[in-house]
């Protein structure tokens, strides 16, 4: 009961923070929305049993990508315009997917439960073998350390990839800015 | 859809619900605004609702976070870990992959719009898409002659 009034209140929380994000145009009080939004997540991902990606989205979520979303705005412009275009178009879209989405949602077996298809076969697994195998007491850390050692290298390799793009994306900058200078 | 109405269905399927309320206010700003920071974040939010959902698939009802016990020589106590309910660990580790390619890929969008900026001067998706089609008809303009005597 207690659990089912928690999640509410976070959820009234994240969708109004979500709508004061739609509405806002000055974009270093949507960044620290955006900000606040992680946090939320990251309360509710505890709610959800979920403490490792609860910190991982508290560091991630709220710490880096808001340090970089506010880089990004210090080197362009910090408001946002009004769009001129009506949002009648936006909205049809956004309901006809979530009307999708609901209907998808339907034949989903009911929230917590505990013979649900997922809870069928490798989860339980690695709950009853990890303490023999691995003898870590986070399971977490023995699935993504051991199990699934390869999807953790796999990451790796996508966030080394994104840090070479982001290198060749940015460097030169302040070359290019003398060069523009020269030529003025 | 007539077992929306039933409220014992709802009652487990309200979480799903309202993940997909999130997640559309996420799409909804990456249709709608025009600015290219916000409709990143627009996706983030999206993308965090996504992350919910999935994560909320292994909760188990009176279940607690999947870490044991341990005994007092820092091995897994395993007789005080009898009768305790877990949570799904699984879609945690698969969630936190995700996080981290997550931020990967906003961070090259971030750079992406830098760059957009030093070439357009703006970040409007509208001020570039006129600045891309005056720039189309002066090539237009400018290569007419050319384009005709090849003909």
């Amino acid at each position: 009961m207690i659990d089912t009034l928690t999640n509410t209140v976070l959820f009234v929380m994240l969708v109004l923070t979500a709508l004061a994000i739609v509405r806002m145009e000055r974009l270093f009080a949507v960044v620290m929305l955006s900000s606040v939004f992680s946090l939320l997540s990251a309360l509710l991902f505890v709610t959800l049993d979920a403490v490792d990606v609860a910190f991982t989205e508290a560091a991630v979520g709220a710490g880096i990508s808001t340090v970089l979303m506010l880089g990004t705005i210090a080197l362009t412009k910090p408001i946002a315009k009004r769009s001129r275009h009506t949002a009648f178009v936006p909205l049809i879209v956004v309901c006809v997917t979530g009307a999708a989405l609901v209907y998808g949602t339907l034949d989903m077996p009911a929230f917590g439960a505990y013979d649900a298809p997922a809870q069928m076969h490798v989860g339980p697994d690695y709950l009853a073998r990890t303490p023999d195998d691995i003898d870590v007491p986070n399971v977490v850390t023995a699935i993504l350390g051991s199990y699934r050692g390869y999807d953790t290298l796999g990451e790796t390799a996508v966030v080394f990839t994104a840090g070479i793009g982001v290198l060749l994306l940015l460097s030169g900058l302040r070359r290019r800015r003398e060069d523009e200078d020269e030529e003025v | 859809m007539g077992q929306l109405f039933n409220l014992q269905f709802l009652a487990g399927h309200i979480h799903y619900l309202l993940f997909i309320v999130l997640m559309m206010t996420g799409l909804f700003i990456v249709v709608d605004k025009t600015n290219l920071v916000k409709k990143i974040i627009g996706l983030n939010i999206f993308q965090v609702s996504v992350f919910m959902f999935y994560v909320s698939i292994g909760k188990v009802t009176g279940g607690t976070a999947p870490i044991f016990p341990m005994d007092d020589k820092y091995h897994v106590d395993k007789e005080a870990l009898q009768g305790i309910v877990y949570s799904n660990p699984l879609p945690h580790v698969l969630i936190l992959t995700a996080i981290v390619v997550g931020i990967a890929t906003t961070s090259l969008g971030l750079a992406l719009i830098i760059r957009i900026r030093e070439s357009f001067n703006t970040i409007d998706e509208e001020d570039i898409l006129n600045i891309e089609q005056e720039m189309t008809r002066d090539d237009n303009i400018k290569y007419r002659d050319v384009a005709e005597g090849l003909i």
